[in-house]
């Protein structure tokens, strides 16, 4: 019974996120199409991080990187072949990728493959640490990932960074790939795989005792995250148009790990609603950055004051709140019902 | 069922375990007892992979046909074997609902893979169901079915103790060692605890091997027990063998 009126509310909410998607694209501006873009980007970045980090308990703060291999694997397939020869005006594009343009959607998968094919390569040696050095570790990746690609010239284009790559991306993509990435998750979430990932992320000894191969489910939960990092840095660089290494710097994952500090580590719900409103809010709090006029006084504007806001935020949330503002005292229920 | 040979386990100069060798016998309900630090709990996690014994080697032989040799196995490789334990220092997923717990004990017996637990494909969710059913029968017979979607950590002790043994129950085990389980127990509790150990036994076949510190559970379950002292085995036997025994008696009361 349980079971299926939670069907009800799912195929409810997503037929509501369609109506809601085909009326904002016709009737709301560029700029708010963005937003609405951007919020179903950090959507899938927050939920795929929540999965390394809130259900498994890994520590990862590698994620720029991998959205980095996913915006970059999206930009060099997708762009058109006279765009590239003028991209590429200080050293020739490699050979075998000169002549490549491939669809959105293949582009897209091979994004997050690549991106998952790197966690898997990283994440079997570095996934043996724990807490803190798993987070150094993972932050060096992804800085090396940026440095890597500030200087592979004739792969990446170095520091003059990808122009010109054709604006796949609409509504439809970000918020359709933000499903996929919901559904995958959460039915990974209900299964026992998933639940094997909550029990090394409670007790890893524990975990082990029961005959979970802590090793093979880390790797597995660790490149899921990545492929959907991938997935959604594929994305941003059909969003942006442009790209370039310094993008995709530790201020982006932070960025993300506020959303899922604030929606609940391990929670989908509140991933999806603290992304939403995070993407907006960077919006609407444009105008602390900028000066205020209140009649008597006049506040100068300081870059970055809205950053400073969220930090508050954040700080409040860890104190008050450690569990994200959707706050839920009892455990995880289980909907199975014999009957 | 299980044999161990000339098991020998240091940490630097520590020596916890010194030549330890037993044996238990399929159906056997097993004793290990000492006073504090004498080397029990060590013994289990040599057995069950969570340290490499220094010397020695432990032989398991689930159904008396096929030998595995446990020692430089992990953890998750012997509980697959069928050898499961439960915790001296209660290590329940706590944030997790009862039910998980033990769902969660079914997890290493999943044939299907992955992606196949994603899509939902028929022959998972049919695996899947019958996990569930399996979970609560489990939790039916601890007597913690109403308390299913409560968070473990907030269950009362005894119930905590309860619920590993089922969490180990779900991974279908053939050996159970189970580590101190009328710890912090009342006699009452303690009685109904001795009455499901000699029940579960029964219906899954069990051969159990366990530490306690209650004399008088170890001596009305055990069929044969093993006495450590500083990490040396000081005595084997019956109860009424080890009651009489002097080594034993001077070990735990001290000489006068």
């Amino acid at each position: 019974m349980r079971e299926k009126s939670k069907t009800h509310v799912t195929l409810i909410i997503l037929v509501l996120t369609i109506l809601g998607l085909f009326l904002a694209n016709r009737y709301l501006d560029a700029y708010k199409i963005r937003i609405i873009n951007l919020s179903g980007i950090y959507v899938t970045l927050g939920l795929s991080m929540n999965l390394i980090n809130g259900m498994t308990g890994m520590f990862s703060l590698g994620h720029a990187g991998f959205m980095a291999i996913g915006a970059y694997t999206v930009g060099i397939l997708t762009m058109p072949v006279s765009m590239k020869q003028m991209n590429f005006f200080m050293q020739p594009i490699v050979p075998f990728l000169a002549n490549v343009e491939w669809g959105f959607l293949p582009a897209l998968l091979a994004a997050g493959l690549i991106a998952a094919l790197f966690g898997v390569l990283i994440g079997a040696p570095v996934l043996r640490l724990t807490d803190d050095y798993l987070a150094i570790a993972t932050l060096g990746f992804a800085e090396i990932i940026r440095v890597v690609f500030t200087n592979t010239q004739s792969l990446t284009n170095g520091a003059l960074g990808l122009k010109g790559i054709p604006n796949y991306t609409n509504t439809w993509w970000s918020w359709g790939v933000a499903l996929v990435t919901m559904w995958f998750i959460s039915f990974l979430m209900k299964g026992t795989y998933g639940k094997a990932f909550l029990a090394i992320r409670e007790d890893e000894v524990a975990a082990r005792a029961m005959g979970i191969n802590l090793f093979k489910h880390k790797v597995m939960s660790f490149s899921f995250g990545c492929f959907f990092a991938g997935v959604a840095g594929g994305l941003m660089a059909a969003l942006l148009g442009t790209i370039d290494p310094n993008m995709f710097r530790i201020t982006l994952t932070f960025n993300i790990l506020l959303i899922v500090v604030l929606g609940g580590l391990g929670k989908i719900g509140g991933t999806v609603i603290a992304a939403v409103v995070v993407t907006v809010m960077m919006e609407a709090l444009r105008f602390l950055d900028e000066s205020i006029d209140l009649g008597l006084v006049q506040i100068k504007g300081i870059p970055g004051m809205r950053m400073v806001v969220f930090s508050i935020i954040l700080i409040f949330v860890v104190i008050v709140r450690e569990k994200g503002f959707l706050k839920r005292t009892k455990g995880r229920e289980l909907t199975y019902v014999k009957n | 069922m299980l044999k161990i040979e000339n098991l020998d386990m240091r940490f630097g100069g520590v020596v916890a375990c010194n030549n330890f060798n037993g044996e238990i016998g399929n159906g056997q309900i097993v004793g290990l007892i000492g006073p504090n630090g004498a080397g029990k709990t060590t013994i289990f996690n040599v057995v069950t992979g969570v340290y490499k014994p220094t010397a020695g080697r432990i032989l398991f032989s689930p159904n008396g046909s096929e030998q595995h040799q446990l020692t430089g196995l992990s953890p998750d490789r012997i509980a697959k074997l069928g050898v499961c334990r439960t915790f001296q220092n209660i290590r329940l997923f706590g944030e997790l609902s009862v039910l998980e717990n033990v769902f969660i004990g079914n997890h290493l017996r999943v044939k299907s893979d992955v992606f196949s637990t994603v899509l939902r494909l028929p022959h998972y969710v049919t695996e899947e169901k019958r996990l569930y059913e399996k979970s609560l029968y489990l939790l039916e017979k601890i007597g913690l079915q109403d308390t299913r979607d409560e968070k473990a950590s907030s269950l009362p002790y005894g119930m905590q103790r309860r619920l590993e043994i089922a969490r180990a129950l779900a991974t279908d085990p053939k050996l159970l060692l189970l580590d101190e389980p009328a710890a912090g127990m009342n006699p009452q509790e303690t009685k109904e605890l001795i009455q499901f150990i000699r029940e579960i036994k029964q219906e899954f076949g069990l051969t159990i091997f366990l530490i306690e510190h209650h004399m008088d559970v170890i001596m009305e379950i055990s069929e044969k027990i093993y006495v450590l002292d500083h990490g040396v085995l000081i005595a084997e036997g019956n109860p009424s063998e080890i009651q009489r025994n002097e080594r034993v008696v001077e070990a735990y009361l001290g000489v006068g």
